[in-house]
């Protein structure tokens, strides 16, 4: 039998396998599909202080090998979460982590501090990095100081696992990482999408109602293994993996860059099976490299 | 309903018309329940330009044969593929999503469907006569070429067409149709699909005469099963997901759909 079980600061997940925010709802959009149960984890949506209606449609756009969305952060608010959403996800009994957004520290802390009386919410995830929301959201993310405030005014008030979650729309995302560790958080996970466009050229007209927006899906997947192989390198905390994963092979391929654990997101849209397929197919590596323990694989890589 | 992903098999492909294919669909196993007005969410392989599923309409279904049907228009990569598909490929599909129309009972109803929005209401014409209603279907389209399964709707009720250049039925826009004209409609509800110009239009008569609207919309969508929130409408009720709170809404949960719609739009739209 393979050890498939990973650690996260202090976290034990069954397995490396979660699935990132916004893109597997709160679980229950995927009950008839998958055993929800079976993975090592699941980050729900992001969560903002007060109701956000987000963007107007259109909020997607295909493009080679992945999509472009706007769908800026719509959710009903901290409120509406502990009392309405919290209740539902208690069904889980593997990882639930929130993820927490907003366009003002005051607003991140209120958030935090609300989910930290949540027993079943075992860590959240600072979104400091979502490219479709006017103000905030990416702006912390995108220089050191400003990602030093947030995650140190979220620290003060949050005890359990605080996973600090990095914008790629940036020039040097170790100096990001190196910033963020030192402001307090446990873990880092990475990427947010790539800041993206696309035209209707019939039109001569943008795509997207926000003009811009996040690149996701396997056309990001090597920016975002080379950020994570940098950011293993720069931090000692551990590194969640994220972009662009929809096999097991990809999985790993995160986890010998130096991931402790991996994230699958836009590949829930196509295959909703796609992170029970990635587990069963990284325990099968495991026993065609004769690894027993898939710790093993984390920084993995032979350079 | 609970869902499914299923690898269906194509039992036939028929070429309807220059850009509309109807696949006939069959599964080893019983297919799951579906309402009129439900889709699925097609897996394109094998087209390196499309990355996500394309949704379809249920056309119709046949419990008895256990086969299930969907009209196909091609408009780009995806479509084409999936049209140029032979008998005996697999489709795989997950399905049945979203919520259908409202099944009347004893009634008597109107079916409008415009272009490709006749897709869904074969199924639902079909449901509506076995529930006993009255049931009228108008459909409009360009030119004759663009009518598609006229005929397969006569065994359901009377049906009425319209074309803009007058080669098949009445000529003009659906909505000018002389069915539309009386001040006084004969139906409890109009059931309608097609381009957002026309139902915005053909909702707008219905709020005119006091009788209820259900419309089919087509926002673009990534995960079709409310997981990424890609395909919102607004509604008087803030932001909804069309693939799960729709495809079919009452015009009057729409913003803008019963007021300041515009009456007489082109299929073109
Ligand atoms: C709930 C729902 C039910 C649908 N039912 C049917 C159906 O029964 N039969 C059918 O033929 N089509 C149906 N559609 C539309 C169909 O999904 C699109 O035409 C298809 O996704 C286009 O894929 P493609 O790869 O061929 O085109 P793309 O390459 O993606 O696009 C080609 C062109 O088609 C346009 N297009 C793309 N998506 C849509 C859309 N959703 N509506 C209108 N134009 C679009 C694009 O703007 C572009 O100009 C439905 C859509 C939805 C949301
Ligand atoms: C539709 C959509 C919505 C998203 N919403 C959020 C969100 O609310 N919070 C967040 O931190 N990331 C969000 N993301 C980013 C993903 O969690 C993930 O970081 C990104 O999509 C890259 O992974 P992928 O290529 O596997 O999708 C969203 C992505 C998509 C496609
Ligand atoms: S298409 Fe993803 S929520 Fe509707």
């Amino acid at each position: 039998m393979a050890g498939l079980e990973v650690k996260v600061h202090n976290l034990s997940l069954k397995n490396p396998v979660l699935t990132a925010s916004g893109t597997f709802g709160y679980g229950e959009e995927f009950d008839d599909f998958i055993d929800v149960n079976a993975l090592g984890g699941i980050i729900v949506k992001a969560t903002t202080s007060r109701h956000r209606d987000g963007n107007p449609y259109p909020r997607m756009a295909e493009t080679p090998m992945g999509m472009l969305n706007a769908v800026g952060l719509q959710n009903k608010g901290v409120d509406h979460f502990v009392d309405y959403i919290y209740p539902k996800l208690l069904k889980y009994n593997n990882c639930v982590i929130a993820n927490v957004s907003d366009s003002t520290i005051e607003g991140y802390v209120e958030v935090a501090e609300k989910l930290n009386h949540l027993d079943h919410i075992r860590a959240i995830e600072l979104n400091i990095s979502c490219p479709n929301v006017k103000e905030g959201g990416m702006a912390f993310g995108t220089s050191c100081p400003s990602a030093i405030a947030v995650t140190r005014a979220v620290r003060k008030v949050y005890d359990k696992t605080l996973i600090v979650k990095l914008s790629p729309n940036v020039t040097s995302i170790a100096e990001i990482a190196v910033a963020v560790e030192s402001a307090g958080a446990d873990a880092i996970s990475l990427i947010n999408t790539l800041l993206g466009m696309a035209i209707d050229a019939e039109k001569r007209r943008p795509v997207l109602s926000t003009i811009t927006g996040g690149l996701s899906g396997p056309a990001i997947k090597p920016v975002a293994l080379r950020m994570v192989w940098q950011v293993s390198k720069a931090v000692k905390i551990p590194v969640i993996g994220i972009g662009g994963i929809t096999t097991a092979v990809d999985a790993i391929e995160f986890m010998l860059a130096g991931a402790s654990a991996i994230q699958v997101g836009t590949a829930n849209f196509i295959d909703p099976t796609a992170t029970v397929k990635i587990i069963a197919g990284i325990e099968d590596y495991m026993q065609r490299h004769g690894i027993s323990d898939v710790k093993d694989l984390i920084g993995g890589l032979m350079v | 309903m609970k869902k499914f992903i299923l690898d269906l098999k194509i039992l036939s492909n028929n070429r309807l018309n220059h850009n509309h294919n109807l696949l006939e669909l069959t599964s080893d196993s019983p297919l799951p329940p579906m309402v009129p007005g439900q889709f699925a969410e097609v897996r394109v392989d094998g087209s390196a330009t499309t990355f996500l599923r394309r949704p379809f309409s249920i056309h119709r279904i046949d419990k008895a044969a256990n086969t299930m049907h969907l009209l196909i228009k091609s408009v780009g990569d995806g479509t084409r593929n999936i049209s140029n598909l032979e008998k005996g490929a697999l489709l795989n599909v997950m399905f049945p999503l979203g919520k259908g129309f409202t099944l009347k009972q004893n009634e008597e109803v109107l079916l409008v469907g415009g272009g490709c929005g006749v897709a869904p209401l074969y199924f639902l014409a079909d449901q509506l006569h076995r529930k006993g209603n009255k049931v009228s279907v108008l459909i409009g389209g360009r030119s004759a070429g663009d009518i598609l399964l006229a005929n397969e709707y006569r065994s359901f009720g009377n049906v009425y067409i319209s074309t803009e250049d007058g080669t098949l039925g009445e000529k003009g826009m659906v909505t000018s149709h002389s069915l539309l004209k009386p001040e006084k409609l004969p139906f409890s509800v109009i059931y309608c699909c097609g381009p957002d110009g026309m139902m915005k239009a053909v909702a707008h008569i219905a709020e005119s005469r006091g009788i209820e609207c259900e419309v089919s919309l087509e926002n673009t969508m990534a995960c079709g099963m409310g997981a990424c929130l890609c395909c919102v409408v607004e509604t008087h009720k803030g932001n909804q997901c069309v693939c799960t709170e729709g495809p079919v809404f009452n015009s009057r949960r729409l913003k803008g759909w019963t007021a300041e719609a515009e009456v007489g739009c082109s299929l073109d739209k």
